[in-house]
């Protein structure tokens, strides 16, 4: 697994670089590794969901799906397209430093 | 399966009741050949209780809900079911509501249709028989699904079907999927994607669907995308059923949460979970319900001895990938093993080269998809291949592999 070292922070990623450890992860990475994916500041608006994202699989174990992020954290997944273009389930996993979120098998 | 196993293995003091909606059993499988005139509705189905052990009772009867502190089980009509132990085996199905727009009568039927039920199959039969043309989508709407690799199949049998009829050149087939590539394993995801391209089968991945637009006929997706097509073959969000999300027993998809080792409800102690219904990481497939039989056989003895629970599932899954063009490979991986790439030796169906094509004798596949399926099935699939495989098998003999496969499940 290859490590990563960025602004002081060392980390372990996984080949597609997303953190093997959720120990690893923090406000201040996340800061970090937005830059990297183009998103310039995080504002309160990103960082509720990132929150719901870290307690939620803190409890269940697993990365929730954008599913979940609406009917559990009450998210519009309309908005989280807006604030994490592209794919936010994935930018929003790989921010809050858990694995990609895989629906299944 | 599991309550003629249950039955057979003579507990004291033990009755079974099996409860269903109806009494027609789906092979479910068979579906996928039903738009392409392989097979006809009534193959497919057959009745339940004949295939139930005589000391298991059958109840043809509708689950309202269950109430897991009372250990009981409300079914429509003011009776109930008393239990002292509860396997959910309820499945997972199509709900084409949750996508907005879908349903609207514009399309719903018309251009947009659903193989995951019989009905939908059969009328995609009629559909496909009139196309004349025009952009076809095979779309699936959010995982887990069942057979996940189900909506890829139908792209590549739809490129045959359309060659059949000579009329390829006049469709644009494209295949719309949640994930980033064509499967969700890395190396299953590679070599499907390569087969896609192969057959001029455009992908359009990341598709996270917002919903229909029946008015302009397209597929919207969140970020933005609008695909426009004259036929739209989907697979609707596969959701637990009603009842167990009714009784508060299921996850946001309505899958029973349990450990998927032992198949126990994580909530409830005298509540297990088999198949399609439970929530364990691993395909959604017959072939997976198969497997786990024998431990929750072993697990419900040891819970009703009140001793720990013995048995341990490894998430073991095959399926069975129709490539089209009399070409075959099946995947075969559990919770751990990614599917292995490399040269696999299995006596009984012969050399396989891992990730290569081999040609195997058209046109019967769906008998040579369900003797596959039985062979795996069977433990002869080692987990973590993923492998090509060259069947030969004499055209006489589907009918017999199939009513095989039909007492498999
Ligand atoms: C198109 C397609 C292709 C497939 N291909 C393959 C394949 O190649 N290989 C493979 O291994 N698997 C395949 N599968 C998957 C396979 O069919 C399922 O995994 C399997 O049927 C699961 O069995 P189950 O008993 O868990 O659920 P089901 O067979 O769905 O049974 C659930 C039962 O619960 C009953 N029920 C639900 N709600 C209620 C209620 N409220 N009250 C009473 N009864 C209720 C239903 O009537 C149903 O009989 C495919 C599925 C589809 C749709």
């Amino acid at each position: 697994m290859p490590i990563n070292t960025i602004d002081g922070h060392t980390f372990t990623v996984n080949d597609e670089g997303f953190l093997t450890d959720r120990a690893g992860g923090s406000e201040d990475l996340a800061a970090i590794l937005a830059d990297l994916i183009g998103i310039d500041d995080l504002t309160e608006q990103h960082w509720a969901p990132l929150r719901f994202m870290r307690t939620d699989s803190a409890t269940t174990g697993v990365t929730p799906t954008l599913r979940r992020m609406q009917t559990v954290g009450g998210f519009d997944i309309k908005e989280l397209f807006l604030l994490f273009p592209g794919k936010p389930a994935k930018k929003l996993a790989y921010l809050a430093g858990l694995p990609k979120p895989v629906g299944c098998v | 399966m599991l309550a003629n196993k249950l039955a057979k293995a003579n507990l004291p003091d033990l009755t079974i009741t099996v409860v269903d909606q109806n009494d027609d059993h789906h092979y479910q499988p068979g579906y996928l050949f039903i738009p392409f005139g392989t097979y006809r509705p009534e193959q497919v189905v057959r009745s339940r209780a004949a295939q139930l052990s005589k000391q298991v009772t059958f109840l043809r009867q509708t689950i309202e809900r269950v109430d897991p502190d009372g250990r009981q089980v409300h079914l429509a009509g003011e009776s109930a079911l008393a239990y002292d132990w509860l396997v959910i085996a309820s499945g997972a199905a199509p709900r084409p509501d949750q996508t907005p727009g879908l349903m609207d009568e514009r399309v719903w039927r018309r251009s947009a249709f659903d193989f995951y039920t019989l009905d939908g199959a059969e009328a995609l039969h009629a559909a496909l028989a009139n196309f004349e043309g025009g952009r076809l989508l095979v779309h699936i709407s959010e995982m887990p699904i069942k057979c996940p690799v189900a909506p890829l199949e139908f792209a590549f049998l739809a490129d045959d079907y359309f060659r059949g009829r000579r009329m390829r050149h006049k469709v644009d087939i494209t295949y719309v999927t949640p994930l980033d590539g064509a499967f969700t394993k890395p190396v299953a995801s590679a070599r499907l994607g390569n087969l896609l391209e192969e057959k001029s089968i455009r992908l359009a991945s990341d598709f996270a669907v917002a919903g229909v637009d029946p008015q302009a006929s397209t597929l919207e997706s969140y970020d933005g995308r609008h695909l426009p097509f004259d036929l739209l073959v989907t697979v609707p969000v596969n959701m637990g059923a009603q009842f167990v999300i009714d009784s508060g027993l299921g996850d946001d998809l309505g899958f029973v949460p349990v450990d998927k080792h032992t198949l126990q409800s994580v909530a409830h102690e005298r509540i297990f979970a088999i198949g399609d219904a439970t929530n364990v990481p691993t395909s959604k497939a017959g072939a997976v319900a198969h497997f786990e039989v024998d431990h929750l056989v072993r697990n419900l003895t040891a819970a009703m001895a009140g001793q720990p629970l013995p048995s341990s599932y490894d998430g073991h899954a095959n399926c069975f990938v129709e490539a089209g063009r009399g070409k075959a490979l099946l995947l075969d991986f559990n919770y751990d093993t990614e599917p292995l790439t490399g040269l696999f030796p299995a006596p009984v169906v012969g050399p396989m080269k891992l990730l290569g094509s081999f040609a195997h004798q058209p046109p019967r596949q769906a008998g040579l998809r369900e003797d596959l399926l039985e062979r795996a099935a069977a433990g002869e699939a080692a987990a973590g291949a993923e492998r090509d495989v060259d069947v030969r098998q004499g055209a006489g003999h589907s009918q017999e592999v199939r009513s095989h496969a039909h007492q498999h499940y």
